[in-house]
Protein backbone atom coordinates (compact mmCIF):
# COMPACT_ATOMS: atom_id res chain seq x y z
CA UNK A 1 0.00 0.00 0.00
CA UNK A 2 2.00 2.93 -1.10
CA UNK A 3 1.16 6.87 0.04
CA UNK A 4 0.93 9.37 -3.18
CA UNK A 5 0.90 12.82 -2.85
CA UNK A 6 -2.65 13.52 -3.64
CA UNK A 7 -1.16 17.35 -5.73
CA UNK A 8 1.26 16.18 -7.19
CA UNK A 9 0.51 14.88 -10.62
CA UNK A 10 3.57 14.13 -11.98
CA UNK A 11 3.70 11.17 -9.02
CA UNK A 12 0.23 10.15 -9.46
CA UNK A 13 0.94 9.70 -13.33
CA UNK A 14 4.10 7.44 -12.24
CA UNK A 15 2.58 5.73 -9.18
CA UNK A 16 1.07 1.97 -10.65
CA UNK A 17 3.97 1.30 -12.50
CA UNK A 18 6.24 0.05 -9.34
CA UNK A 19 3.67 -2.52 -8.59
CA UNK A 20 2.05 -1.15 -5.06
CA UNK A 21 -0.85 -3.44 -4.65
CA UNK A 22 -3.17 -0.45 -3.58
CA UNK A 23 -2.47 2.83 -4.53
CA UNK A 24 -3.44 5.41 -1.30
CA UNK A 25 -3.73 9.01 -2.74
CA UNK A 26 -3.28 11.14 0.01
CA UNK A 27 -4.52 14.56 0.59
CA UNK A 28 -4.23 14.72 4.18
CA UNK A 29 -1.15 15.06 6.41
CA UNK A 30 0.94 15.45 2.92
CA UNK A 31 -0.87 18.38 1.72
CA UNK A 32 -0.85 21.76 2.74
CA UNK A 33 -3.76 23.38 4.16
CA UNK A 34 -3.42 26.00 1.55
CA UNK A 35 -3.72 23.24 -1.35
CA UNK A 36 -6.47 20.92 0.59
CA UNK A 37 -9.20 21.76 -2.56
CA UNK A 38 -6.52 21.30 -5.45
CA UNK A 39 -5.74 17.95 -3.92
CA UNK A 40 -9.10 17.04 -3.15
CA UNK A 41 -9.44 17.87 -6.93
CA UNK A 42 -6.45 16.29 -8.66
CA UNK A 43 -7.53 12.73 -6.84
CA UNK A 44 -11.35 12.83 -7.84
CA UNK A 45 -10.54 13.20 -11.58
CA UNK A 46 -7.08 11.36 -11.38
CA UNK A 47 -9.86 8.32 -10.44
CA UNK A 48 -12.42 9.59 -12.59
CA UNK A 49 -10.15 9.57 -15.66
CA UNK A 50 -7.79 6.99 -15.22
CA UNK A 51 -7.92 3.30 -15.49
CA UNK A 52 -5.41 1.79 -12.14
CA UNK A 53 -5.45 -1.85 -12.27
CA UNK A 54 -4.13 -1.71 -9.22
CA UNK A 55 -6.66 -1.01 -5.61
CA UNK A 56 -6.87 2.16 -5.46
CA UNK A 57 -7.46 4.42 -1.67
CA UNK A 58 -7.84 7.98 -0.49
CA UNK A 59 -6.68 9.28 2.85
CA UNK A 60 -8.95 11.50 3.45
CA UNK A 61 -9.20 14.26 6.44
CA UNK A 62 -10.18 13.90 9.44
CA UNK A 63 -14.41 14.58 9.28
CA UNK A 64 -15.07 15.85 12.07
CA UNK A 65 -11.71 16.96 13.60
CA UNK A 66 -11.08 19.13 10.39
CA UNK A 67 -13.18 21.49 8.04
CA UNK A 68 -11.90 19.34 4.80
CA UNK A 69 -13.22 15.38 5.51
CA UNK A 70 -16.69 15.82 4.69
CA UNK A 71 -16.08 17.76 1.03
CA UNK A 72 -13.07 15.61 0.31
CA UNK A 73 -15.75 12.69 0.82
CA UNK A 74 -18.51 14.32 -1.13
CA UNK A 75 -15.88 15.10 -3.85
CA UNK A 76 -14.24 11.46 -4.75
CA UNK A 77 -16.74 9.26 -3.55
CA UNK A 78 -18.31 9.22 -6.96
CA UNK A 79 -15.07 8.60 -8.03
CA UNK A 80 -15.82 4.92 -7.00
CA UNK A 81 -12.31 4.69 -4.58
CA UNK A 82 -11.79 1.20 -3.99
CA UNK A 83 -10.83 2.55 -0.10
CA UNK A 84 -11.51 5.15 1.96
CA UNK A 85 -8.74 5.23 4.77
CA UNK A 86 -9.85 7.24 7.71
CA UNK A 87 -7.39 9.08 9.54
CA UNK A 88 -6.95 9.10 13.26
CA UNK A 89 -9.76 7.29 14.38
CA UNK A 90 -11.21 7.37 17.73
CA UNK A 91 -14.80 6.48 17.55
CA UNK A 92 -17.11 4.53 15.78
CA UNK A 93 -19.29 7.57 15.00
CA UNK A 94 -17.09 8.80 12.44
CA UNK A 95 -17.05 5.74 11.42
CA UNK A 96 -20.38 5.74 10.94
CA UNK A 97 -20.91 9.02 9.70
CA UNK A 98 -18.43 7.79 6.44
CA UNK A 99 -20.47 4.68 6.36
CA UNK A 100 -23.65 6.33 6.01
CA UNK A 101 -22.67 9.14 3.13
CA UNK A 102 -20.97 5.77 1.19
CA UNK A 103 -24.24 4.07 0.98
CA UNK A 104 -25.92 7.42 -0.25
CA UNK A 105 -22.92 7.75 -2.88
CA UNK A 106 -22.97 4.33 -3.58
CA UNK A 107 -27.54 4.68 -4.11
CA UNK A 108 -27.45 7.66 -5.89
CA UNK A 109 -24.47 6.84 -8.59
CA UNK A 110 -25.59 3.06 -9.16
CA UNK A 111 -22.55 1.28 -7.57
CA UNK A 112 -23.17 -2.17 -6.32
CA UNK A 113 -23.44 -2.15 -2.79
CA UNK A 114 -20.38 -2.60 -0.86
CA UNK A 115 -17.98 -1.05 -3.89
CA UNK A 116 -16.13 1.08 -1.20
CA UNK A 117 -14.87 0.13 2.00
CA UNK A 118 -12.71 1.40 4.70
CA UNK A 119 -9.45 1.17 6.48
CA UNK A 120 -9.68 2.94 9.86
CA UNK A 121 -6.21 4.45 11.09
CA UNK A 122 -5.36 3.99 14.72
CA UNK A 123 -3.09 7.16 15.38
CA UNK A 124 -3.77 7.66 19.30
CA UNK A 125 -3.98 5.86 22.56
CA UNK A 126 -7.90 7.18 22.72
CA UNK A 127 -7.77 5.29 19.04
CA UNK A 128 -6.06 2.25 20.12
CA UNK A 129 -8.72 1.58 23.12
CA UNK A 130 -11.62 1.90 20.67
CA UNK A 131 -10.11 -0.20 18.08
CA UNK A 132 -11.74 -3.52 18.46
CA UNK A 133 -15.36 -1.72 18.36
CA UNK A 134 -14.11 0.74 15.47
CA UNK A 135 -12.40 -3.04 13.62
CA UNK A 136 -16.30 -4.34 13.88
CA UNK A 137 -18.08 -1.69 12.07
CA UNK A 138 -19.35 -2.17 8.70
CA UNK A 139 -17.66 -1.67 5.78
CA UNK A 140 -14.36 -1.68 7.62
CA UNK A 141 -12.09 -4.18 6.42
CA UNK A 142 -8.74 -3.41 7.68
CA UNK A 143 -7.43 -1.07 10.67
CA UNK A 144 -3.66 -0.04 10.63
CA UNK A 145 -1.39 1.47 12.46
CA UNK A 146 0.11 5.13 12.04
CA UNK A 147 2.53 5.29 14.11
CA UNK A 148 4.32 8.40 13.76
CA UNK A 149 1.03 10.41 15.18
CA UNK A 150 0.95 7.56 17.74
CA UNK A 151 4.57 7.84 19.17
CA UNK A 152 3.88 11.68 19.63
CA UNK A 153 0.89 10.79 21.72
CA UNK A 154 2.81 8.40 23.81
CA UNK A 155 5.58 11.44 24.05
CA UNK A 156 8.52 8.78 23.23
CA UNK A 157 10.08 8.31 19.91
CA UNK A 158 11.00 6.06 17.14
CA UNK A 159 14.00 3.48 17.80
CA UNK A 160 15.46 0.77 15.90
CA UNK A 161 14.20 -2.53 18.15
CA UNK A 162 10.36 -0.73 17.78
CA UNK A 163 9.45 -1.23 21.49
CA UNK A 164 7.49 2.13 21.48
CA UNK A 165 5.29 0.71 19.34
CA UNK A 166 5.01 -3.31 20.41
CA UNK A 167 2.11 -2.74 22.57
CA UNK A 168 -0.19 -0.84 19.73
CA UNK A 169 1.02 -3.52 17.03
CA UNK A 170 0.02 -5.73 19.58
CA UNK A 171 -3.31 -4.49 19.76
CA UNK A 172 -4.45 -3.81 16.32
CA UNK A 173 -3.70 -7.44 15.26
CA UNK A 174 -5.80 -8.77 18.22
CA UNK A 175 -8.48 -6.30 17.44
CA UNK A 176 -8.32 -6.99 13.33
CA UNK A 177 -8.38 -10.77 14.08
CA UNK A 178 -11.11 -10.46 16.21
CA UNK A 179 -13.28 -8.56 14.01
CA UNK A 180 -11.76 -10.93 10.96
CA UNK A 181 -10.60 -8.02 8.90
CA UNK A 182 -6.99 -7.38 7.53
CA UNK A 183 -4.23 -5.15 9.86
CA UNK A 184 -1.82 -2.86 7.70
CA UNK A 185 1.40 -2.03 9.56
CA UNK A 186 2.75 1.69 9.67
CA UNK A 187 5.08 3.25 7.25
CA UNK A 188 9.16 3.23 7.83
CA UNK A 189 10.34 7.20 7.08
CA UNK A 190 13.29 6.26 7.24
CA UNK A 191 13.61 5.53 3.55
CA UNK A 192 16.91 4.83 2.51
CA UNK A 193 17.70 2.88 5.08
CA UNK A 194 16.43 -0.44 3.51
CA UNK A 195 17.92 -2.96 5.97
CA UNK A 196 16.51 -1.09 8.67
CA UNK A 197 12.86 -1.26 6.53
CA UNK A 198 13.46 -5.11 5.53
CA UNK A 199 13.51 -5.95 9.81
CA UNK A 200 10.58 -3.78 10.24
CA UNK A 201 8.55 -5.88 7.63
CA UNK A 202 9.90 -9.11 8.87
CA UNK A 203 9.22 -8.33 12.81
CA UNK A 204 5.63 -7.30 11.80
CA UNK A 205 5.16 -9.98 9.38
CA UNK A 206 6.06 -12.57 11.95
CA UNK A 207 4.08 -10.81 14.34
CA UNK A 208 0.90 -11.39 11.90
CA UNK A 209 0.33 -8.37 10.01
CA UNK A 210 -1.21 -8.16 6.45
CA UNK A 211 0.44 -6.13 4.70
CA UNK A 212 3.13 -2.81 4.70
CA UNK A 213 2.22 0.90 4.22
CA UNK A 214 5.49 2.36 2.06
CA UNK A 215 5.69 5.72 1.40
CA UNK A 216 8.51 5.15 -1.49
CA UNK A 217 8.95 2.69 -4.40
CA UNK A 218 12.17 1.41 -3.08
CA UNK A 219 9.95 -0.04 -0.68
CA UNK A 220 7.81 -2.15 -2.67
CA UNK A 221 10.00 -4.81 -3.60
CA UNK A 222 11.01 -6.00 0.08
CA UNK A 223 7.47 -5.79 1.22
CA UNK A 224 6.78 -8.44 -1.87
CA UNK A 225 9.79 -10.50 -1.38
CA UNK A 226 9.19 -10.92 2.66
CA UNK A 227 5.32 -11.06 2.29
CA UNK A 228 5.38 -13.52 -0.71
CA UNK A 229 6.05 -17.33 0.81
CA UNK A 230 9.17 -19.37 -0.02
CA UNK A 231 9.22 -22.11 -3.07
CA UNK A 232 10.14 -24.11 0.09
CA UNK A 233 6.85 -23.06 2.10
CA UNK A 234 4.77 -23.52 -1.41
CA UNK A 235 5.60 -26.77 -2.10
CA UNK A 236 5.21 -27.88 1.62
CA UNK A 237 1.49 -26.50 1.96
CA UNK A 238 0.48 -27.99 -1.49
CA UNK A 239 1.49 -31.37 -0.05
CA UNK A 240 -0.09 -30.93 3.36
CA UNK A 241 -3.51 -29.99 1.17
CA UNK A 242 -3.03 -32.60 -1.66
CA UNK A 243 -2.77 -34.99 1.56
CA UNK A 244 -5.54 -33.82 3.46
CA UNK A 245 -7.97 -33.96 0.82
CA UNK A 246 -6.64 -37.37 0.08
CA UNK A 247 -7.40 -38.30 3.66
CA UNK A 248 -10.78 -36.87 3.27
CA UNK A 249 -11.88 -38.81 -0.06
CA UNK A 250 -10.50 -41.74 1.84
CA UNK A 251 -12.34 -41.41 5.50
CA UNK A 252 -8.72 -41.73 6.66
CA UNK A 253 -8.44 -39.61 10.29
CA UNK A 254 -4.58 -39.20 10.66
CA UNK A 255 -2.44 -38.38 7.93
CA UNK A 256 1.08 -37.25 8.18
CA UNK A 257 3.78 -35.16 5.47
CA UNK A 258 7.29 -35.44 5.62
CA UNK A 259 6.94 -37.10 8.51
CA UNK A 260 5.01 -34.86 10.94
CA UNK A 261 1.50 -35.25 11.98
CA UNK A 262 -0.66 -33.26 9.98
CA UNK A 263 -4.03 -31.27 11.54
CA UNK A 264 -6.62 -28.91 11.51
CA UNK A 265 -4.54 -25.68 12.48
CA UNK A 266 -1.60 -27.12 10.01
CA UNK A 267 -4.02 -27.35 6.71
CA UNK A 268 -5.61 -24.07 7.73
CA UNK A 269 -1.84 -21.98 7.98
CA UNK A 270 -1.12 -24.25 4.58
CA UNK A 271 -4.44 -22.78 3.00
CA UNK A 272 -3.21 -19.50 4.28
CA UNK A 273 0.10 -19.86 2.55
CA UNK A 274 -1.22 -20.98 -0.23
CA UNK A 275 -3.49 -17.84 -0.95
CA UNK A 276 -0.97 -15.55 -0.12
CA UNK A 277 1.10 -17.02 -3.00
CA UNK A 278 -1.66 -16.70 -5.09
CA UNK A 279 -1.64 -12.74 -4.11
CA UNK A 280 1.42 -12.64 -4.72
CA UNK A 281 0.76 -14.09 -8.58
CA UNK A 282 2.46 -17.51 -8.07
CA UNK A 283 0.88 -20.31 -10.40
CA UNK A 284 -0.41 -23.07 -8.14
CA UNK A 285 -2.02 -26.35 -9.90
CA UNK A 286 -5.06 -26.57 -7.71
CA UNK A 287 -5.55 -30.71 -7.37
CA UNK A 288 -5.41 -30.05 -3.72
CA UNK A 289 -9.09 -28.16 -3.31
CA UNK A 290 -10.42 -30.62 -1.55
CA UNK A 291 -14.03 -28.43 -2.11
CA UNK A 292 -14.22 -29.44 -5.23
CA UNK B 1 -24.81 29.28 -15.02
CA UNK B 2 -22.64 30.90 -12.50
CA UNK B 3 -19.77 33.10 -12.89
CA UNK B 4 -16.18 33.69 -10.78
CA UNK B 5 -16.08 37.41 -8.72
CA UNK B 6 -12.33 37.27 -8.55
CA UNK B 7 -9.00 36.36 -10.36
CA UNK B 8 -7.74 32.85 -8.85
CA UNK B 9 -4.71 31.08 -9.67
CA UNK B 10 -3.44 27.11 -9.01
CA UNK B 11 -1.07 24.75 -10.24
CA UNK B 12 2.33 24.96 -10.70
CA UNK B 13 5.01 25.03 -14.08
CA UNK B 14 6.05 21.77 -13.23
CA UNK B 15 6.41 18.41 -14.97
CA UNK B 16 2.95 17.15 -16.07
CA UNK B 17 1.25 20.24 -14.59
CA UNK B 18 -0.33 23.48 -15.21
CA UNK B 19 -0.35 26.74 -13.62
CA UNK B 20 -4.14 27.70 -14.46
CA UNK B 21 -5.54 31.66 -13.73
CA UNK B 22 -8.88 32.48 -13.89
CA UNK B 23 -10.57 36.03 -14.70
CA UNK B 24 -13.96 37.25 -14.43
CA UNK B 25 -15.11 38.80 -17.90
CA UNK B 26 -17.93 41.37 -18.48
CA UNK B 27 -21.50 39.79 -18.98
CA UNK B 28 -21.78 38.12 -22.19
CA UNK B 29 -18.41 37.44 -23.36
CA UNK B 30 -17.94 33.89 -22.81
CA UNK B 31 -15.45 31.87 -22.48
CA UNK B 32 -11.77 33.09 -23.98
CA UNK B 33 -8.93 30.59 -23.09
CA UNK B 34 -5.30 31.60 -23.30
CA UNK B 35 -2.67 28.55 -23.66
CA UNK B 36 1.07 28.26 -23.39
CA UNK B 37 2.00 25.01 -23.53
CA UNK B 38 4.91 22.87 -24.26
CA UNK B 39 3.20 20.37 -26.09
CA UNK B 40 0.88 23.13 -28.19
CA UNK B 41 2.18 22.43 -31.16
CA UNK B 42 1.21 18.37 -31.07
CA UNK B 43 -1.90 18.85 -28.37
CA UNK B 44 -2.72 22.54 -28.30
CA UNK B 45 -6.42 21.73 -29.93
CA UNK B 46 -6.84 19.10 -27.59
CA UNK B 47 -5.76 21.07 -24.67
CA UNK B 48 -8.03 23.70 -25.52
CA UNK B 49 -10.77 21.70 -25.70
CA UNK B 50 -10.67 19.90 -22.45
CA UNK B 51 -10.21 23.65 -20.65
CA UNK B 52 -13.50 24.92 -22.59
CA UNK B 53 -15.26 21.55 -21.12
CA UNK B 54 -14.50 21.58 -17.81
CA UNK B 55 -15.22 25.05 -17.29
CA UNK B 56 -18.94 24.09 -19.19
CA UNK B 57 -18.93 21.19 -17.33
CA UNK B 58 -18.71 23.28 -13.84
CA UNK B 59 -21.60 25.18 -15.44
CA UNK B 60 -19.32 28.77 -15.57
CA UNK B 61 -19.36 31.75 -18.36
CA UNK B 62 -18.05 35.06 -18.50
CA UNK B 63 -14.55 33.93 -17.51
CA UNK B 64 -10.57 34.40 -19.21
CA UNK B 65 -8.63 30.97 -18.41
CA UNK B 66 -4.99 31.39 -18.59
CA UNK B 67 -2.87 28.13 -18.69
CA UNK B 68 0.45 27.69 -18.37
CA UNK B 69 1.08 23.79 -18.99
CA UNK B 70 4.23 21.88 -18.66
CA UNK B 71 2.33 18.71 -19.95
CA UNK B 72 -0.59 17.98 -17.57
CA UNK B 73 -2.11 15.04 -18.21
CA UNK B 74 -6.39 15.31 -19.40
CA UNK B 75 -6.93 14.37 -15.65
CA UNK B 76 -5.03 16.88 -14.14
CA UNK B 77 -5.26 19.98 -16.22
CA UNK B 78 -9.75 19.40 -15.60
CA UNK B 79 -8.51 19.02 -11.59
CA UNK B 80 -6.47 22.66 -11.76
CA UNK B 81 -9.72 24.26 -13.87
CA UNK B 82 -12.33 23.04 -12.02
CA UNK B 83 -10.79 24.28 -8.53
CA UNK B 84 -9.52 27.24 -10.07
CA UNK B 85 -12.98 28.41 -11.04
CA UNK B 86 -14.28 27.07 -7.67
CA UNK B 87 -11.57 29.75 -6.01
CA UNK B 88 -12.54 32.45 -8.06
CA UNK B 89 -16.36 32.06 -7.26
CA UNK B 90 -15.65 32.31 -3.53
CA UNK B 91 -16.38 35.95 -1.75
Amino acid sequence: MMFVPGNSPKMINNAEIYGADTLMFDVEDSIAISQKDAARMMVKYALKYLPFNCETAVRVNHVTQTPFGMDDLKAILPSKPDLIRLPKTESVDEVRLVTNLIEKVETKEGFPEGSINIICAIESVRGLYEARAIAKEKRVVAIALGGEDFIADLRTQRTAHGIELYYARSQILMAARDANIQAMDTVFADVYNLEGFRKEVTDSKDMGFDGKSVIHPLQIGIVHEIYTPTEQQITHSVKVLASYKDAIANNRGVITVDGKMIDGPIVVRAERIVAQAKAAGVWIQEEFNHEE
Amino acid sequence: MQTIKKIATVGFEETNDALVTVSPQKAGQGITVELISTVKRQYGEHLELIIIDAVKQADYTDVHVEVRDRGAWDYALHARIVTALSRGAEQ
